[in-house]
């Protein structure tokens, strides 16, 4: 009986503890987007950041998308050739990429590379008392840490997941065209007209905005609740590519299902 | 436990015993749950966030390991919280920026990054950001801990001639015994979360009271014992009877 109860007082804990987390988190979520009104005034505190977080991504981003849009390139060219229609091979590459793995897998990249070190750069600030120091200096660390910190993310990875796209694009146009012998006309006359621009492009930015939302806030949040030991810090590192991974996977779904489902 | 307007107060005592707590107390970092935190009359403790920024404005602390923001240069350290809390220009900043680094004996250092100066020096950039606004309260949080004598020495003088150059009110929380008691006005002791003893170094020199002797005269065992509490040394050998 005592065992029991044990059991059911420990998953009782359990979930109180994660609605107090994700009540902790929404709060500090609004927090930053409160505190943000005054990066309008000091944009070039973004910039930076955007300039930062963006050179972190790009290169993996980009070789990432060329041997993404390569093995699409390959496997569309088998999946289309059975059928007869290889010459909708661009139209294939383009509208997988824009729609679907641009943005996602951007994400995942963008969260194990830029996601990771703001988290720890974050936890490494705080362990070093310099988060301390800026609230002592009358200097509010959300306004001045995390909010740009925050929105260079939301820029960065639209604009990461547009370059994936295009690379990917490309390595698929190599692929196709160059090696495998698809008409290049077609490759491109059919992705032309067959790609639109709201309902694809537009609504794969939207899902890239949405992406950077989340894996921007869960890195920061990670990084600034975390315990400031070295264990504390890995841990948070940790956390934060697993949360934002399995985050990135979950609102694509839910994203995919509201925009293509008429 | 009051500190004295334009004096140097220092608030000594073992690891862990509430001295740092005491200068976040002030800070607003930590909220008491009961007395009040008075500075110029007004509770700390009983302060918004907005009301906590401009108490903050007049106060200048100096931390532990410095807390230097590692991605900025030694300059751009000292000039922070110039540019965050005023309006000068980059001219009037790069002077005041200099003199403040001049004053730490920093100057040539400006363009370095903290992660290519040693602790000492870490120790008196943060030093020079600290009263980069010379705010009227300034403190100073374990300043002399894990500094070699020179950056020792270094260091507590600046600490004196800086409370003198600005009239400010230092409030210094060490476990220094001989660097505090050569620069400090008046000193606190604080053991087991109360003030364990108090008066001027020279009164403290010649107390009576166990803790403080314990304490100065740096001995292993006293009021604050050397073993941690616990079972005996008998019954962990399991000796019985009355075997010495």
């Amino acid at each position: 009986m005592n065992v029991l109860v044990d059991r059911i007082t420990r998953l009782g804990g359990f979930v109180r503890l994660n609605i107090a987390g994700i009540g902790h988190a929404t709060a500090m979520f609004i927090t930053v987007i409160r505190r943000s009104i005054g990066l309008l005034k000091r944009f070039r505190l973004v910039s930076d950041q955007v300039f930062f977080l963006g050179n972190y991504s790009f290169v993996i981003i980009a070789v990432s998308g060329l041997f993404v849009g390569f093995v699409l390139g390959l496997q569309g060219y088998y999946t289309l050739n059975r059928y007869g229609s290889e010459q909708a091979l661009g139209l294939l590459v383009a509208l997988s990429l824009t729609r679907e793995l641009g943005p996602v897998v951007t994400a995942l990249l963008f969260a194990g590379r830029a996601g990771t070190s703001l988290t720890a750069e974050i936890g490494l600030m705080k362990a070093g008392e310099q988060l301390s120091a800026m609230e002592m200096m009358a200097v509010d660390p959300v306004a001045r840490v995390i909010a740009p910190r925050f929105w260079a993310g939301v820029i960065a990875m639209p604009i990461l997941a547009a370059i994936f796209s295009a690379v990917g694009i490309v390595g698929g146009y190599l692929v196709g065209v160059p090696l495998i012998g698809v008409d290049s006309g077609a490759f491109w006359s059919q992705m032309q007209g067959g790609v639109d621009v709201l309902k694809d492009v537009g609504n794969g930015v939207i899902k890239s905005v949405v992406f950077g939302i989340a894996v921007t806030f869960i890195a920061l949040y990670q990084g600034y609740e975390s315990k400031p030991t070295p264990e504390g810090v890995s841990l948070a590192t940790t956390r934060t590519v697993v949360i934002s991974s399995l985050a990135v996977l979950a609102l694509d779904f839910l994203l995919t299902a509201v925009m293509f489902s008429t | 436990m009051s500190f004295a307007r334009g004096k140097l107060t220092a608030v000594m005592g073992g690891s862990g015993c509430g001295k740092t707590t005491v200068l976040r107390l002030l800070g607003g970092q930590v909220r008491a749950n009961s007395g009040k935190v008075l500075f110029e009359n007004e509770d700390v403790s009983l302060l918004n966030n907005e009301e906590l920024m401009r108490v903050r404005r007049k106060m200048g602390m100096l931390f532990q390991f410095g807390a230097l923001f590692t991605d900025m240069s030694v300059f751009e350290n000292v000039a922070f919280p110039m540019r965050e809390h005023t309006s000068l220009d980059e001219e009037a900043i790069t002077d005041l920026v200099m003199l403040k680094l001049n004053a730490v004996g920093l100057r040539n250092a400006r363009d370095l990054m903290p992660s290519q100066i040693s602790g000492g020096m870490a120790r008196r950039v943060a030093f020079a950001r600290a009263v980069a606004l010379d705010p009227p309260l300034i403190m100073y949080d374990e300043p002399f801990a894990g500094l070699d004598p020179i950056a020792l020495g270094v260091t507590a003088r600046l600490i004196k001639e800086m409370n003198n150059a600005l009239e400010a009110t230092s409030i210094l929380v060490t476990h220094d015994v001989p660097e505090t008691f050569g620069i400090a006005d008046y000193v606190y002791f604080i053991a087991n979360g109360k003030i364990a003893a108090e008066g001027t170094p020279t009164e403290l020199m010649k107390s009576e009271d166990l803790f403080v002797r314990q304490f100065i005269d740096a001995q292993p065992d006293g009021p604050v014992p050397f073993h941690y509490p616990g079972k005996t040394l008998r019954d962990d050998f399991g000796i019985r009877g009355s075997a010495s």
